[in-house]
């Protein structure tokens, strides 16, 4: 059970913010990658032969289509550790919806690059193929997932609401892809999708790419930790908010009968 | 105490179910009517007859998918109205057999309701059932309908207790719902032999819908239970 | 007319210091309760005291975010599965299906808690339930033969804590003579009754004892 009080001290010994040594060394570092990876994106890799600069735009999107998926990944996990674990963690269940968040701005970051991308080399902005199907309903799950977490109720309500949900959607998603992937693959035009893998890379590109997913990956971190420390604070604050309330109730029932 | 036996909790969820839509006829009055509506109104949209034929099966699970919301929202309506749900909860009721009680009740009303849209798409859009493509066809309905009843029942429960939880629904139900409305369109064509398709065509599909039921049921029977506690 | 399957003796509730938080507003700011087998408890307060949070708590629905104690011997926080199967708890809702009738309804809430048809028709006559309301729909029926079946419910399921919000409320002067004679037959059948309500001076009549709830805290008023 929560008590209170302890938690009442844990605000006031917080710190003004949510950044720590930890964060400010993977903030700086994720600064220094990303500006390399614009170095090497946007300046030393080359064109590619076919396609010209458009390639460019890989190097966001391959990181931040990595980025939701590990997202995903962790919101997962942490469902399932606050679900079966004993201690129904409420702080896995706020590095859960943190994470989601995350991967949702990225989940669109992924598709609205992937479209311009697909709008340039194919000419269209959509194909219905089995990974980007995949993907968009997944997005949509992810919302629908945040939309429970924002459900009524107390903390502990939206922790295990969520992290079932958190649970049905890992469910949903081998569901969809399989019959994406069968239905696509009664159609011939599957295939074309067969170029953005043609992308013949060289030593260059691939270390863009790697220095693109390094990048990310800090990025995702820091996000993480202050995004679930700013969700813990909030839970805080409503907490403090509910103590204040508990003495004021106590104050109405002396006052009534003094 | 005596420990109540599942099935016979099932049991009374589900005849409690079927009673009260024979006694309140929502169903068959007015969601019925209403998905016979919406194959109409996909002939306005879609206006010319070979076009309705070719995408007639998909048609028929949209509306399927579409009228199975609207029936979830009624069957948890009436358990929150008079604080029923809440009540089973309150004394301590096992919600597995609550969940598969109400969704043997859901997978009745849906398989009525896709007999009806099937004779209203012979009838409207001129498709014609082939007498090899039955078997294909009812094993297709069932397993599709078992898979959207366990999905339709888990969110339902969710959205049931507090208002305002209703508009969640589709956007939970339909993520979820879209390899059914892929999979069960698919072996539907098949068994009509929509553009051509070969009978034999629909039957990988039917592999997907039964994992899919199978899946859901399991991750229903455990999910429900968390999802409607206070 | 009423076996207690948990053979209630002695206390039946012992609850302290509970903090039950509706959204963001503590409904209960500390309340204690303690209540012996056998006794009809009134609870007594203004709107908003948190009289129904009380009693939910007591049902093991309302989650304390602090205190605790023992319900039927159960422990709050932990055995909430046991004490729901035991406890009976009529709100401002009846929990029953308006479409239904009323020997429907008992038969469905009977066969949740694996009574016999005959049971059925016991709890409705124990409740006052005339026969020949049994085959007519729960909505059709006035707000006192409502309560009544809400009741009957209890018996059917063989609760052993009867724990009412307002029961009185919506009926007339003769339905609620009728529902205390009920409910005192109740509790001489083995029942321990806690029941809320706003009209302090009708409901002390039914009481054994009183407590009053203001503000989320509770007082005892009269031993």
């Amino acid at each position: 059970m929560t008590t209170i009080s302890p938690q009442r001290a844990e605000i006031s010994s917080l710190p003004r913010g949510t950044g720590t040594r930890a964060t400010r060394i993977i903030g700086i570092a994720t600064i220094v990658m990303i500006a390399w990876l614009a170095l090497f994106g946007l300046v030393l890799s080359p064109a590619d032969r076919d396609q010209g600069d458009s390639v460019r735009i890989m190097y966001v999107h391959v990181p931040s289509v990595w980025l939701a998926y590990l997202a995903f990944i962790v919101t997962a996990v942490c469902s399932a550790i606050h679900l079966f674990g004993k201690r129904h963690s409420l702080g896995v269940d706020r590095i859960a919806g943190a994470s989601a968040e995350i991967g949702v701005v990225f989940m669109a970051v992924t598709l609205a690059t992937g479209m311009l991308w697909g709008r340039i080399t194919w000419g269209v902005y959509w194909q219905w193929d089995a990974r980007l199907t995949t993907t968009a309903l997944l997005f949509v799950s992810y919302i629908g997932y945040l939309a429970v977490r924002g459900l009524d109720g107390t903390q502990q309500q939206r922790a295990r609401r969520s992290a079932v949900i958190g649970l049905l959607v890992v469910l949903e998603i081998p569901l969809v892809h399989w019959s994406v992937r069968l239905w696509r693959s009664l159609h011939q035009e599957a295939t074309v999708l067969g170029t953005d893998l043609d992308v013949s890379l060289d030593g260059l590109m691939l270390f863009s790419l790697f220095v693109g997913v390094i990048a990310f990956t800090l990025l995702f971190l820091w996000l993480v930790l202050h995004r679930s420390r700013t969700l813990t604070m909030i839970d805080l604050v409503g907490d403090r908010e509910l103590d204040r309330a508990v003495i004021a109730r106590r104050a109405e029932g002396g006052i009534d009968h003094a | 105490m005596a420990e109540v036996s599942r099935l016979a909790i099932a049991r009374a969820m589900f005849v409690k179910d079927v009673r009260v839509e024979i006694r309140s006829r929502v169903v068959a009055h007015q969601i019925l009517p209403f998905a016979a509506l919406v194959m109409v109104l996909f002939a306005f949209a879609l206006d010319a007859t070979n076009v309705l034929t070719r995408v007639a099966p998909g048609l028929i699970w949209l509306a399927v998918l579409f009228s199975m919301i609207i029936i979830v929202q009624r069957t948890f309506a009436v358990e929150a109205t008079d604080g029923a749900l809440e009540a089973l909860q309150a004394a301590g009721v096992d919600p597995v057999p609550v969940y598969w009680g109400k969704w043997a009740a859901l997978v009745t009303q849906l398989l009525v309701l896709e007999l009806l849209l099937i004779v209203t798409a012979i009838v409207l859009y001129g498709i014609e059932v082939r007498a090899g493509g039955i078997v294909l066809l009812v094993t297709t309905a069932i397993s599709a309908t078992c898979g959207l009843a366990a999905v339709g029942t888990i969110y339902g429960g969710l959205a049931a207790g507090v208002s305002g939880r209703e508009t969640l629904l589709p956007l939970l139900v339909l993520p979820v719902a879209s390899p059914v409305l892929i999979g069960a369109t698919r072996a539907v064509e098949a068994a009509l032999g929509t553009g051509g398709t070969a009978i034999a065509e629909g039957w990988p599909w039917l592999g997907l819908l039964s994992v899919f039921a199978v899946a859901f049921g399991v991750g229903g029977s455990f999910a429900f239970g968390p999802l409607i506690e206070d | 007319m009423h076996p207690s399957p948990h053979d209630a003796t002695g206390t039946v509730i012992d609850l302290h210091d509970l903090v039950v938080v509706l959204g963001r507003y503590p409904a209960l700011a500390g309340a204690d309760l303690r209540v012996d087998a056998g006794e009809i408890v009134l609870l007594a307060g203004p709107n908003g005291a948190g009289k129904t949070t009380l009693l939910r708590a007591c049902a093991g629905l309302a989650r304390p975010v602090r205190g605790g104690g023992t319900v039927l011997g159960f422990d709050l926080n932990r055995e909430r599965d046991a004490i729901r199967s035991g406890v009976g708890l009529v709100g401002h809702r009846n929990g029953l299906y308006a479409d239904l009738t009323v020997e429907e309804n008992l038969q469905f809430w009977g066969a949740t808690a694996g009574a016999s048809r005959s049971d059925v028709a016991a709890a409705a006559t124990a409740m006052a339930v005339d026969g020949r309301l049994l085959t007519v729909p729960v909505g059709r029926l006035s707000a006192g033969q409502r309560r009544r079946v809400a009741l009957a419910v209890l018996v059917v399921r063989r609760a052993a804590l009867w724990l009412l919000d307002e029961p009185h409320a919506g009926l007339d002067a003769t339905g609620r003579d009728e529902l205390d004679q009920l409910l005192r037959r109740a509790a001489q059948a083995g029942a321990t009754v806690v029941f809320s309500s706003h009209e302090l001076d009708r409901a002390q009549l039914l009481a054994t004892r009183t407590v009053s709830v203001v503000a989320g805290r509770t007082e005892a008023t009269n031993g």
